[in-house]
């Protein structure tokens, strides 16, 4: 069979299993819709947090990034993985014994203040959404790649499965489509990965087989092989980065704290049933997330030595089929600077921005782009994102695992869509709606909002999807760096300080918040020109600015909260409460 | 400290755990991985240059073990304290 028969097939089967589970798992109460009932499985919760937090990014473009910035890479891997230590000793546990619904529910019960909730709710949403777009972009890539339809038919399918099961099924429809979904994107991660490891070094493990001689030679290290493939290009060794000791220490530690920050993986801690599994789910997530990503820095470099090897100072009429396939999607680019026929990749940009083409056809058949030329010798344009979906065809994998890749990338995609559509409604229908604006409504109403919310936010990551707003790789510095200046501080300090109080939790968050949005929309978009090292804060990249923010908002909370009277009895006995698994729950449980 | 409150000594208990738990997650994290890196790259393993394989891929593993030795240690505290939930 073909690639795209294989990717039928594949595709449709997986999209069956995920609407079968949504029918069978709907949500009758707002409890199920919110939390699931609070009754899922610590190792089920654990996958489907795994799901949850593999995105688009981690499973179509990490490997690709790490490829291109070789150890530097490690900020992604370890800012991404190191959060849920954060996660699972200081938060997870004490807001399981909270007991309530969403994030904004702890800060505006632990600081008594409506005030807090809603700077709280903001960020909620803010963060949600610009997540959100990124993962329907993902979507619409993958469509459009191995099922040749327009990106935005892409998009508008994957609105509609996402759909059925957030709308339907909230909570409880995600959590259990989300298993499922883990399970496709792993195997699909992991097949191409240990095909690529036997092939090239002989091992099954590619955790193993990165750190491993090359099948053929005598004796020689992949790793080596790379050092020095990418020095000969005038690139830095593969093993050594480029980036500041103090900038990649920032980034990691912003990575990490606004992972522990963000609401839609803190969320999933209250779909377990008691404080124990709360802890254990965290585990059982982290160990599911390890296996993608201990894998996807052997594939970065998988990746990275086979498409030297196969593209540099090859002829473009010899080029193998793979090439001109990604071609067609304009994510790999060839432009014959010398006229020698061949390609030559080297450091530095062949062409000024993204590539724009026009009609017709090269001296060897390549597409013509307009862009201006750069005066350096590179002359190929790659696309990061390629390089996972690539990957199994430039090796000459078998069709069916190509397939499955395109599967597990629009599981990842859809899983991680769904998690954060479901924080966007809660934060909607229950924390401005209930409990701001109208306290009155029944459990029905309620229910019927958390639906149309969730509806509404579907239509609009679609729109978003279909018309990604340039700045949606900007962006996400952005999201965790305020959840990492913002929610960080306020639970941990909610939990672990009784002293602390509401004037303290508001203006630290405002001072945080305030500080890290500024530096980033300065340096992202009111002056990009000045994004560079020299500039910066200290050397800090608007990426790690957050670790400042964070570090301002603990500052400006304990100093404030020193001066000002401390928090009511009442919510003191409820840090109390929190901090001790045995007991009921502080919050008053909404019955189901 | 013969008369504090056991819930206090549950409390103490845990923060001590945490702050040990969370030294080695630090010095593994930043000390091997980004602030020696450069010192431990000088050895090797295999393939692996260790301050690089730290960065991609120890520091992993001891993040997911330091995980469950505090699931472990906190369900024995809590069963010690005679604080874990009941059924």
């Amino acid at each position: 069979m073909s690639i795209q028969a294989w990717t039928y097939v594949i595709v449709t089967f997986t999209f069956i299993v995920y609407i079968a589970i949504a029918i069978w798992a709907r949500a009758s109460s707002t409890k199920e819709f919110y939390v699931a009932g609070k009754g899922v499985s610590p190792l089920a919760n654990g996958m489907a947090t795994a799901a949850d937090w593999m995105s688009a990014a981690s499973f179509i473009s990490m490997a690709g990034v790490i490829s291109f910035m070789g150890r530097d890479g490690s900020i992604y891997l370890l800012g991404w993985t190191g959060g849920y230590v954060l996660l699972a000793l200081l938060l997870a546990p004490y807001l399981r014994k909270f007991g309530k619904f969403t994030v904004p529910d702890f800060v505006g019960e632990r600081y008594y203040s409506q005030v807090a909730r809603f700077v709280a709710i903001c960020c909620a949403i803010f963060i949600s959404f610009t997540y959100v777009a990124g993962q329907m972009r993902g979507v619409g890539v993958v469509f459009s790649r191995f099922l040749e339809v327009n990106i935005n038919t892409g998009v508008v399918i994957g609105m509609g499965i996402v759909f059925s099961y957030a709308v339907m099924g909230g909570m409880k429809g995600i959590t259990y489509t989300q298993v499922a979904q883990y399970c496709v994107l792993i195997f699909a991660f992991l097949v191409p990965a240990i095909f690529i490891s036997i092939m090239m070094t002989n091992k099954l493990l590619p955790q193993i087989g990165f750190g491993s001689t090359l099948v053929g030679t005598e004796g020689v290290y992949l790793l080596d092989k790379l050092d020095g493939l990418n020095q000969e290009l005038g690139f830095s060794a593969y093993t050594s980065g480029v980036k500041t000791r103090l900038d990649v220490f920032c980034i990691t530690a912003a990575l990490m704290v606004g992972t522990a920050g963000l609401p839609h993986v803190i969320i999933r801690f209250f779909t377990v049933k008691r404080v124990k599994d709360a802890r254990i789910s965290a585990g059982w997530a982290l160990l599911f997330i390890a296996i993608l990503y201990t894998t996807a820095p052997a594939i970065a470099a998988f990746a990275r030595t086979n498409l030297i090897t196969t593209v540099n100072e090859k002829q473009y009429e010899d080029i193998p089929e793979w090439f001109t396939n990604w071609e067609k999607t304009g994510l790999i680019t060839w432009v014959d600077k010398n006229n020698d026929g061949l390609i030559q990749y080297r450091s530095g940009e062949a062409f000024e921005g993204k590539p724009k083409f026009k009609e017709g056809a090269g001296t060897y058949g390549q597409r013509i782009i307009t862009n201006d030329l750069t005066n350096n010798e590179n002359e190929l344009f790659i696309d990061r994102d390629i390089m996972v979906l690539a990957n199994p065809e430039i090796a000459r994998l078998p069709n069916w695992v190509i397939g499955l890749v395109a599967a597990g990338g629009l599981a990842a995609a859809l899983s991680t869509a769904a998690g954060l559509l479901l924080v966007i409604s809660t934060s909607i229908s229950h924390d401005l709606m209930k409990k701001i604006f109208t306290p009155n409504i029944t459990e029905k109403q309620e229910l019927l909002l958390a639906r149309i919310a969730a509806g509404f936010a579907v239509i609009l990551a679609g729109y978003f999807g279909v018309h990604p707003p340039g700045f949606v790789a900007q962006v996400v510095a952005f999201a965790f760096g305020l959840a990492a200046s913002s929610f960080f501080p306020a639970i941990l300090l909610g939990i672990f300080s009784k002293r602390v109080n509401k004037e303290g939790a508001i203006s630290g968050m405002l001072v945080g918040i305030t500080f890290t949005a500024a530096y980033i929309i300065y340096f992202k978009f009111i002056n990009p020109s000045a994004n560079i090292s020299d500039k910066w804060f200290l050397g800090i990249s608007p990426e790690g600015i957050g670790i400042v923010g964070m570090t301002l908002n603990f500052i400006t909370t304990l100093t404030v909260s020193h001066f000002t009277p401390p928090p009511p009895e009442s919510v003191q006995d409820m840090v109390e409460e929190i901090r001790i698994p045995r007991g009921p729950s502080s919050a008053h449980e909404i019955n189901a | 400290m013969p008369n504090q409150k056991p819930q206090t000594k549950y409390w103490k208990k845990n923060l001590q755990y945490l702050s040990i738990l969370l030294s080695i997650w630090f010095v593994v994290s930043y000390g091997c991985s980004i602030i020696f890196v450069k010192e431990l790259d000088k050895i090797r393993i295999g393939g692996f240059k260790l301050g690089f394989w730290f960065a991609q891929q120890g520091s992993i593993y001891v993040f997911v073990i330091i995980i469950f030795v505090y699931v472990l240690l906190m369900n024995r505290l809590d069963k010690k304290f005679n604080v874990e939930e009941q059924e």
